[in-house]
């Protein structure tokens, strides 16, 4: 191996387990809701978006409408609008890497390659390229091998949807945590369990929306990121 | 899988594209983000994913209260078990057996 793909590979290592394992859970989720076991590698590598292809498993079940699985993506994987802008110098000039560095860029992509390049990269796009596709491997191959797994092991796999929530869970309690600012967190749990008990668990994620956006449009004075400078 | 099983999976694969590509073809280099979508790129993944945990307990069972227990002690392992250790996919496993037995010798 080249050197410098050994660096990329290197920088890879702390997010195989995570994507293996989440990839796991969400190839066997897909089988066990009735989909043949070439879905979840395929849709891995398609949409490449750890927590949103969670919630797909469950917009596919649910038969939800088009435009609120659109309006459901939008705003889950907002945060990925960010990843480009802070990335946008950086890959200026990939040329014919450029569209694969952007549409690889997830939040593990986008840890991994927003700092400093190691000493052994000599050409710098092809390392990007290398670390975007070691990743996106882990998380195809972990979604084959646990919708392998969900098809040919004969064990009861009900409740597994549960590693969703748990998911959103941990990712909640640690923003929680290191949020210097908790008013944000706080109005997407609140207006969301409002309008659960207002509209019903069927009905309510279109209108948590429409209430999260006009709260923080409407308290962006009050809350700490609102008055950072950037 | 049906066709609206394969737009659904479009449809994701579409968007996500979409939000991962825009920037780079709505803000070239020199040209200035506005304050109020920096503000809402600062402020969105927190209020989202509050959001997202309501979801995904959208259709516990309150009727009686014991049928919620399960849930309940399954957040709460993953929680405290997250805030001890800070392992994610520690906690991950954790709670998703927990609930996994919870619901065989529960319910």
């Amino acid at each position: 191996m080249q050197t410098q793909t050994k660096a990329a590979f290197v920088k890879t290592l702390p997010v195989i387990a995570s994507y293996l394992v989440l990839g796991f859970g969400f190839g066997v989720l897909m089988v066990s809701r009735g989909y043949p076991f070439f879905w979840a590698p395929l849709t891995s590598l398609m949409v490449y978006a750890g927590s949103m292809q969670y919630v797909l498993v469950d917009l596919l079940t649910g038969g939800v409408g088009l435009l609120s699985t659109a309006m459901m993506t939008l705003l889950i994987n907002a945060r990925h609008l960010f990843y480009g802008i802070s990335m946008l110098e950086k890959y200026q000039h990939a040329g014919r890497k450029k569209p694969y560095l952007i549409f690889s860029l997830t939040d593990e992509t986008y840890s991994l390659l927003c700092g400093q390049d190691p000493p052994e990269v000599v050409d710098r796009y092809k390392y990007y390229f290398d670390v975007s596709s070691f990743g996106h491997f882990y998380w195809v191959l972990g979604s084959l091998i646990g919708a392998l797994a969900g098809v040919a092991l004969p064990w009861d796999f009900r409740g597994v949807e549960f590693s969703m929530t748990a998911l959103f869970v941990v990712v909640f309690t640690e923003q929680w945590m290191t949020a210097r600012d908790r008013l944000p967190a706080v109005i997407g749990l609140g207006s969301s369990l409002v309008c659960l008990l207002l509209f019903g668990p069927q009905q309510f994620i279109l209108p948590a929306m429409g209430m999260i956006l006009l709260l923080l449009t409407a308290l962006r004075g009050y809350t700490m990121a609102g008055e950072a400078k950037t | 899988m049906s066709l609206h099983g394969v737009l659904t999976v479009l449809v994701v694969a579409a968007v996500t594209a979409l939000i991962r590509f825009s920037p780079f073809l709505l803000f070239p280099p020199g040209r200035p983000m506005p304050a109020y979508i920096a503000y809402l790129g600062r402020v969105l993944p927190y209020a989202s994913i509050g959001m997202l945990v309501v979801y995904c307990l959208r259709a516990v069972n309150l009727q009686p209260l014991g049928a919620a227990l399960p849930d309940v002690i399954a957040v709460a392992l993953t929680v405290i078990s997250y805030r001890k250790l800070c392992n994610s996919l520690l906690s991950i496993i954790l709670g998703t057996a927990c609930y996994m037995l919870l619901i065989r010798v529960m319910v």
